[in-house]
């Protein structure tokens, strides 16, 4: 039946229909394609560079390096501040087969604590698992050979190195060199403010404190960049391109290390501090300030038992003394007030007084009396400073008037900061009459001025400020700013010197006024009476000083100190500054010993300690030279 | 040889074996293209590749196979087939394997077997066996008989969800009556008509991801990271090769891995992105030698259900050629349609295959039937 409808169907016509819609089709296919050819055209040709841009936006990532930190030598090419490899246990979760039976081994292999394997397994959670895990950060030598011994038997399980700061003189610099440790909220913040915040985009530490604070700039270099290519997963495949980090500068420091550990251990036991100034240069060969702490302690983050014990001990060791601490100058001010007094010329060199041991005003009812009881007798300028005669400054005072007192001793350096290399510094306090309507809505009465004469009353100083002072004074008014930096080490291991940092010198009328002073300073240590000869006498240099004792308990009137009686911490301030060789001075040093008692029984010993060790027993060593010029 | 298969009046060695040389040569040249594709897409993985060379080895085989059938075999075959497929279409319905969050594998215990696959074929023949039945050109009633046909298995494939092969085989079908002749005013209507099926399809046919895919395609960088990130990708891709490319095994985001399934329905993207606009336009080339070749043979088929058939074969390859470019590039949602002989995975390629051997047969068969 079919067969023969066929028969009759127009096959031709049929054929014709078929090849004319087939001819349709595939013009309809042709312009299709052409549709979709043209719109790769457009993907491809027109929009090329926008997905260009994009598929190398997508595999393309910049990753900051971070910049070696620059060393810190001493003067003579010691490492006192050195980047150490500190080695880091971790483990890769996408390459470790079983994560808890990798964890179980290593606990038994190196006693990984509950503590670090919680950690671990908090930080396991929100990360990629090609990313490297920290199990434990400081890994011991030994458990870096335990480990490296059964490296086979943990896939994905590796030792990471990164270089940290470590101070190998531990408690012996820090308040010099301070320390860095991570950088927190607050540092982030203050690079932000500093436009800093990329050069630091890769950095883990920062200065925190002493020189690493202070010279932050020169230590720590410019970052570098890296240009990786990255996979879906952000891992790095390949990288493309270097553009290295400039690492930070290596400093050399003004600072001696054996004279440094020299006054270390000549405070041993005390509370205080000792500076050793280079009056040619104003360089600070010795600082140290007793207690003081390992800083190695703040690198990796200090526990919180360590640091509340610090920061809660009564000794204070996180105070800078040197720098921070504010005592009364008491009798070390003595040369430089005659100085003033003699420029100013409200004494001569051969005025002077009877010291019968009290001291009163026309009219004031307040007796002031001398350290000796029954008086100095008579008593000029030469004298008054050799005897530490009390009388006789605060006659000066009164002569002088607060006023000149205040405005000279500011240019000497008190009441301001000093300019050290140092942000933990302190300006304490030159009283002058605006400071005490400002400070007590007071005015200043003429009794306020007396005390000022030996250096109590409102008048305290920084050890630093005393040091700058004596360096000031053996310059004949020369004002070098002290510096703990001296210059820039070369990688061929030369020194480039930075240039000495000096203010408006302070005019001297008559040299000979500075010789009368400078003179009777050396009588201190060698004159008849003075008050270190006992200490100096068998020194094999020549030196000249002054000591101090500043009350820091006010003893009624007519009333005896008795220290026995007073609680320790009201006990005297003792104080010693000097400086050696007498001739041609090189070195000063300033001791200031928290309630240790009377400068020359306590403080000048330190004193002489110290210059015994740098004039007596200091090996000469030869890189010094090299390292000098 | 070549030379003989161009003159179908000389009985050649290709043709004693029922291969159509041109085809069978694009096809090779399309699977070879397919295979150094697909190396770089897999990331070199040489295994994968010997998995593909097995399943185009298999494929050709099928093809063969088919290739020495009459087609009249087909003819007589065709209402078996469809109703058989119907049936299956059913039952993966009813007990059918979820896969992927879609129902379409019928596990038969000794192979599992996606009856949609089957459908691709069964389709295009009945309808064809069905119009042809009639002269040409087919009148109203059978036309719409033959949407019927058409209409059924493509429903029932979308609600498993299959979205991409519902749509092939309802082109199909469809192929099949516009080749016999439908006229352009019943084109219109139709055409009309399922501007207005549009709505209805979205509210109550289309599943939630479907929706969202059709969303995405409409603006992909309104969740770039989710559901508009294989477009959006797949478009950095394309652009970023340019006219000449990044070159073979050079393709940053393929080879990086920012494409996503690049070795099997974006295996395009990465075929642009390393031989850019020239190798898009050589590949466009040999599709369309294929397409041609394909219509000829249909052309010069003996009978009417040869010719609707191999028509509709040739044309629906045709449709998934357009429809994976466009998915890719951004011109059409994203349903799930591979690049033919080029994307990596087996079922889809027998089913080709098997066309491509219908289309083999009818070419070389014809001076053996009986008018």
């Amino acid at each position: 039946m079919h067969r023969k409808r066929q028969a009759i169907r127009d096959h031709s016509a049929e054929a014709n229909l078929f090849a004319r819609r087939a001819s349709i089709a595939f013009i309809i296919v042709v312009m299709m394609l052409g549709v979709v050819l043209n719109n790769l055209y457009s993907l491809q040709v027109k929009q090329h560079e926008v997905y260009q841009t994009r598929s190398n936006g997508n595999r393309i990532k910049v990753l900051p390096v971070a910049p070696n930190r620059g060393l810190i030598y001493d003067r003579n090419g010691i490492l006192l501040a050195e980047n150490r490899p500190v080695f880091s246990l971790e483990i890769t979760p996408e390459q470790t087969d079983d994560i808890d039976a990798t964890l179980d081994g290593l606990t038994q292999l190196m006693g990984i604590t509950p503590e670090e394997r919680e950690s671990f397994n908090s930080s396991l959670k929100g990360q990629r698992r090609f990313k490297p895990i920290a199990l434990r950060t400081k890994l011991s030598e030994e458990d870096v050979a335990l480990f490296s011994a059964s490296k086979h038997l943990y896939p994905g399980v590796q030792i990471e190195a990164r270089l940290a700061r470590h101070y190998p003189y531990k408690d012996a610099l820090t308040h010099v060199l301070g320390y860095v440790a991570r950088i927190n909220k607050k540092d982030l913040q203050k690079l932000v403010e500093a436009g800093q915040e990329d050069n630091y985009a890769a950095t883990h530490d920062i200065g925190k404190l002493g020189v690493e604070k202070y010279h932050e700039e020169l230590l720590h270099g410019t970052v570098g960049y890296q240009q990786v290519e990255v996979n879906n997963q952000g891992r790095i495949i390949r990288v493309l391109n270097v553009d290295p980090p400039v690492p930070g500068k290596d400093i050399v420091l003004n600072i001696d290390l054996s004279l440094q550990i020299a006054t270390q251990q000549a405070l041993e036991g005390q509370r205080g501090a000792v500076i050793v100034s280079d009056v040619k240069t104003g360089g600070v060969l010795a600082l140290f300030s007793n207690p003081s702490y390992d800083p190695n302690l703040f690198v990796h983050g200090i526990s919180r038992k360590n640091y509340s014990a610090l920061l809660n001990s009564p000794d204070r060791p996180l105070i800078n003394r040197a720098t921070q601490g504010q005592y009364p100058p008491a009798s070390t001010i003595k040369p430089l007030l005659g100085l003033v007094g003699l420029e100013e010329g409200v004494i001569t060199e051969d005025y002077t007084i009877q010291d019968n041991g009290r001291y009163q005003l026309p009219n004031v009812s307040h007796t002031w009396r001398d350290w000796r009881k029954w008086g100095h007798g008579k008593v000029d300028i030469a004298k008054a400073i050799e005897v530490s005669c009390d009388i006789y400054y605060y006659d000066l005072a009164y002569k002088l008037g607060i006023d000149k007192i205040s405005e000279a001793m500011y240019e000497f350096g008190f009441g301001d900061f000093t300019g050290i290399d140092l942000y933990e510094e302190s300006d304490a306090n030159m009283p002058s009459r605006g400071w005490k309507r400002a400070r007590f809505n007071q005015p200043w009465y003429i009794g306020d001025t007396i005390p000022v004469g030996i250096g109590q009353g409102f008048w305290s100083t920084t050890p630093i400020q005393l040091s700058h002072s004596v360096t000031t004074l053996v310059n004949r008014g020369e004002r070098i700013i002290p510096q703990i930096i001296r210059g820039y080490m070369h990688a061929d291991s030369t020194v480039e010197v930075i240039p000495l940092k000096t203010l408006r010198p302070i005019e001297i009328n008559n040299q000979h006024n500075v010789d009368v002073v400078l003179n009777a300073m050396h009588d201190v240590v060698h004159g008849k009476e003075g008050g270190a000869r006992h200490t100096f006498a068998d020194a094999p240099y020549q030196s000249a000083g002054k000591t101090g004792t500043a009350q820091l308990f006010s003893v009624g009137q007519d009333e005896k100190y008795d220290a026995e009686k007073i609680d320790e911490r009201l006990r005297d301030n003792a104080m010693y500054v000097g400086f050696a060789p007498f001739e041609n001075p090189e070195i000063s040093v300033t001791v200031v010993l928290e309630n240790a008692g009377g400068g020359s029984k306590n403080a000048a010993p330190v004193a002489k300690k110290v210059m015994d060790f740098y004039f007596r027993d200091r090996v000469f060593d030869t890189e010094i030279s090299k390292v000098d010029e | 040889m070549k030379k003989n298969t161009l003159n179908p009046n000389k009985t050649s060695f290709l043709q004693r074996i029922h291969i159509d040389g041109w085809l069978f040569l694009s096809l090779l040249v399309l699977m070879s293209v397919g295979l150094v594709t697909l190396y770089s897409a897999s990331g070199q993985d040489t295994g994968q590749v010997e998995r593909q060379v097995t399943r185009l080895a298999l494929s050709v085989a099928v093809m063969f196979g088919i290739a020495q059938i009459p087609p009249g075999a087909f003819r007589r075959l065709s209402t078996y087939a469809y109703i058989a497929g119907l049936l299956m279409l059913i039952a993966v319905l009813l007990f059918g394997d979820m896969g992927k969050g879609a129902q379409r594998w019928l596990d038969l215990k000794v192979i599992r077997f996606q009856p949609s696959e089957l459908m691709k074929l069964a389709v295009p023949m009945m309808v064809a066996w069905y119009i042809s039945k009639f002269t040409l050109p087919p009148r109203t009633i059978n036309i719409v008989v033959g949407f019927l046909m058409v209409a059924i298995p493509t429903v029932l494939i979308a609600k498993q969800p299959d979205l991409g092969t519902s749509l092939l085989i309802a082109s199909s079908g469809i192929f099949a009556i516009f080749l016999a002749g439908m006229s352009w005013r019943l084109i219109g209507f139709v055409a009309m008509l399922l501007g207005g099926f549009a709505p209805i399809m979205w509210f109550f046919l289309m599943a939630e991801y479907q929706k969202q895919r059709v969303l995405t395609f409409l603006n992909p960088e309104s969740d770039p990271l989710g559901s508009g990130y294989h477009i959006i990708q797949s478009k950095i891709a394309i652009g970023s090769g340019g006219v000449d490319g990044k070159g073979w095994l050079q393709g940053t985001q393929s080879q990086l891995e920012f494409l996503p399934e690049r070795h099997t329905d974006f295996i395009f993207s990465v075929f642009s992105e390393e031989f850019g606009l020239t190798g898009v336009i050589v590949l466009l080339i040999i599709y369309l030698c294929v397409i041609l070749r394909g219509l000829i043979i249909a052309s010069r088929a003996q009978d009417a259900y040869s010719k609707l058939l191999a028509g509709s074969i040739t044309l629906t390859f045709f449709v998934y050629v357009f429809v994976n470019m466009g998915m890719v590039s951004g011109l059409l949602p994203v349903v799930g349609v591979p690049l033919p002989l080029v994307s990596y995975g087996g079922t889809s390629m027998v089913t080709l295959m098997a066309g491509f051997g219908m289309l083999m047969s009818i070419a070389t068969q014809k001076r053996f039937m009986s008018r």
